[in-house]
């Protein structure tokens, strides 16, 4: 006994934290089925399947959850335009200021939202520019495109550059190159960029409590619910996007494993 | 397209005059890539940065509807320690305490991940990332939940005498600090699987095999190889957590509010943005200067 412990603690003590880190998930998933006793109560109360077939019901809430996904559709797009662009440049070029451009990429993942929520208000207010759909695209576009350059120049870093000189010397055009050589190899990366950047967006709720006047995305509502008592719908909601990411995340796992078991 | 490639501005046998223009191309490429990007976070990141400190110096005795006047008030900032220090001090406190509880059990997890594993390796590191899928705030109201004070662990923990017959979770420090633990131990995790994951094994052997106890080693070989990934990821979690003021604000309750709580209601309910600024500026620069002190102790001098 004492021999196992001594060979196995680590992956116990491991495991325990696991443990730890699900215990939430499954409180949610578990109260994403049930019928609370009354509005302010969050005990289990008695099982039901109406919180899904039932999802609109609360006033306002797919609403909010259709406009996060909006914002977070827009943000992505943009993010992920504007961060791979700068990725080919830090990845394939050598320019003066690169330490400067790595620096103004770096900061914003190093400042609380806090500072980035309140600075954005504080530019706002100044300019006169009314708080709602727009100020809050422009701040999650602004948090996200330094995560979309990080995933994307990582990708770019572990590629073998000899692929693409082996296309030209095989008198590719550059169009082709990048089109059949290029992409294909960095597509990956900016997929995994994309989802980093709608997750961060759909959840924010920081910045976003900053720079949104009236507007209510999803994370808006829930804050706002809590005063009034969380409907257990927004356990639904919770639970759905646990599920979708995590089928997302296992089929590109099993894609990537099939792939290498391939080549 | 080879604007992207970058590899089509390599002279492929072709003509000099050609080759020159390429090369000229080549110049200024990077920074039209960069362009737009970089326009964007200096418009939105660095311009706001300015107006937040130039905010902070407004005169307070404006209104938000009349506008303020720029007077350099620089006894914003004395005024605004003077009303939220307690806040700035629970704020770092509770990061630091948070902190060090997710290194405590944040680095077993990593070891246990990048070490023992095994095959499992990258289903354990999706089952880290995994919470993180559900919206912050529903995670932390479910914590709400499960520390409410008619809750299964608050009886329990009532039943084994750890708990006074009225003692409660909820709505205090410590419910605060599990929320904050909670919600930033994978940003400590995956960096430190990181440098974990690249650790040779067999050093940990030869050390064990040179007749150091288990414990000498971990301090002598393993610990000082995974310093990158820990001191990485021991800013990832501490930066959001000192400025985090949902968890106080679901899981505490007045006399655990953070700072965050108070730069909030300067600028949502209480209108007083100058205020608010001031203190946002500040954590921001307090932050800096903890980050390049921190990094600059136990950056590369130390761990080489």
């Amino acid at each position: 006994m004492r021999r196992w412990f001594a060979d196995h603690w680590v992956m116990t003590v491991g495991l325990m934290v696991l443990l730890y880190l699900f215990l939430p998930i499954a409180v949610v998933a578990g109260l994403s089925f049930n019928r609370p006793s009354n509005r302010l109560s969050y005990d289990f109360n008695a099982f039901t399947t109406d919180n899904w077939t039932n999802l609109c019901g609360p006033a306002d809430l797919c609403d909010a959850v259709g406009r996060s996904a909006w914002i977070g559709l827009l943000a992505t797009v943009f993010a992920t335009i504007l961060g791979t662009l700068m990725a080919f440049a830090l990845a394939r070029h050598k320019f003066r200021g690169r330490s400067l451009t790595n620096l103004l990429i770096f900061l914003p993942m190093a400042t609380p939202e806090l500072v980035m929520g309140t600075s954005l208000l504080a530019l706002f207010t100044a300019g006169g520019l009314q708080l709602g759909f727009v100020t809050i695209l422009i701040a999650h576009i602004m948090f996200c495109v330094s995560f979309v350059v990080v995933t994307v120049k990582a990708r770019l870093a572990g590629m073998d550059a000899r692929l693409e000189e082996a296309a030209m010397d095989l008198y590719a055009t550059p169009f082709q190159t990048f089109r059949r050589i290029t992409l294909p190899l960095v597509l990956p990366g900016i997929v995994a960029a994309a989802l980093l950047a709608f997750s961060l967006s759909f959840d924010d709720f920081i910045i976003t409590n900053f720079n949104s006047g009236n507007t209510v995305t999803f994370p808006m509502y829930v804050w706002g619910a809590n005063q009034r008592g969380i409907p257990p719908q927004v356990n639904v909601i919770g639970t759905a996007m646990f599920a979708i990411a995590l089928l997302l995340v296992l089929a590109t796992n099993v894609r990537r494993r099939r792939g290498a078991r391939v080549a | 397209m080879s604007l992207l490639t970058g590899v089509g501005a390599r002279p492929v046998g072709a003509p000099g005059s050609d080759k020159a223009e390429r090369r000229d191309r080549r110049r200024w490429l990077p920074y039209l890539l960069l362009l737009p990007g970089a326009a964007w976070l200096f418009l939105f990141f660095v311009v706001p940065t300015i107006q937040l400190g130039a905010t902070s110096l407004y005169d307070p005795s404006g209104s938000v509807t009349a506008g303020y006047a720029m007077t350099w008030e620089f006894s914003n900032y004395p005024d605004a320690i003077a009303y939220a220090w307690p806040q700035i001090l629970r704020s770092f406190s509770y990061a630091a305490i948070a902190t060090v509880i997710g290194i405590v059990i944040g680095y077993p997890l990593a070891y246990a991940i990048a070490q023992k594993a095994g095959r499992w390796k990258n289903l354990l590191l999706v089952c880290v990332v995994a919470p993180m899928f559900t919206s912050f705030l529903v995670r932390t109201l479910a914590w709400k939940t499960i520390l409410s004070d008619n809750g299964w662990l608050v009886g329990f923990l009532r039943d084994i005498g750890l708990l006074g017959d009225d003692g409660r979770l909820l709505a205090t420090p410590a419910a605060v600090i599990l929320g904050l633990t909670y919600n930033f131990l994978p940003f400590l995790v995956l960096p430190l699987y990181a440098s974990l994951e690249r650790l040779d094994y067999r050093l940990i052997e030869a050390a064990g095999d040179l007749y150091a106890s288990p414990t000498r080693t971990f301090f002598k070989v393993t610990l000082p190889l995974s310093m990158p990934g820990l001191v990485a990821g021991t800013l990832l979690f501490f930066i959001p957590a000192v400025g985090d003021y949902i968890n106080a604000a679901l899981l505490g309750n007045t006399n655990t509010n953070m700072v965050g709580n108070v730069v909030n209601s300067a600028f949502l309910s209480r209108q007083e943005p100058p205020q608010g600024a001031a203190l946002s500026f500040l954590l921001m620069a307090i932050i800096l200067a903890i980050v390049f002190a921190y990094v600059r102790r136990s950056g590369t001098d130390e761990v080489v």
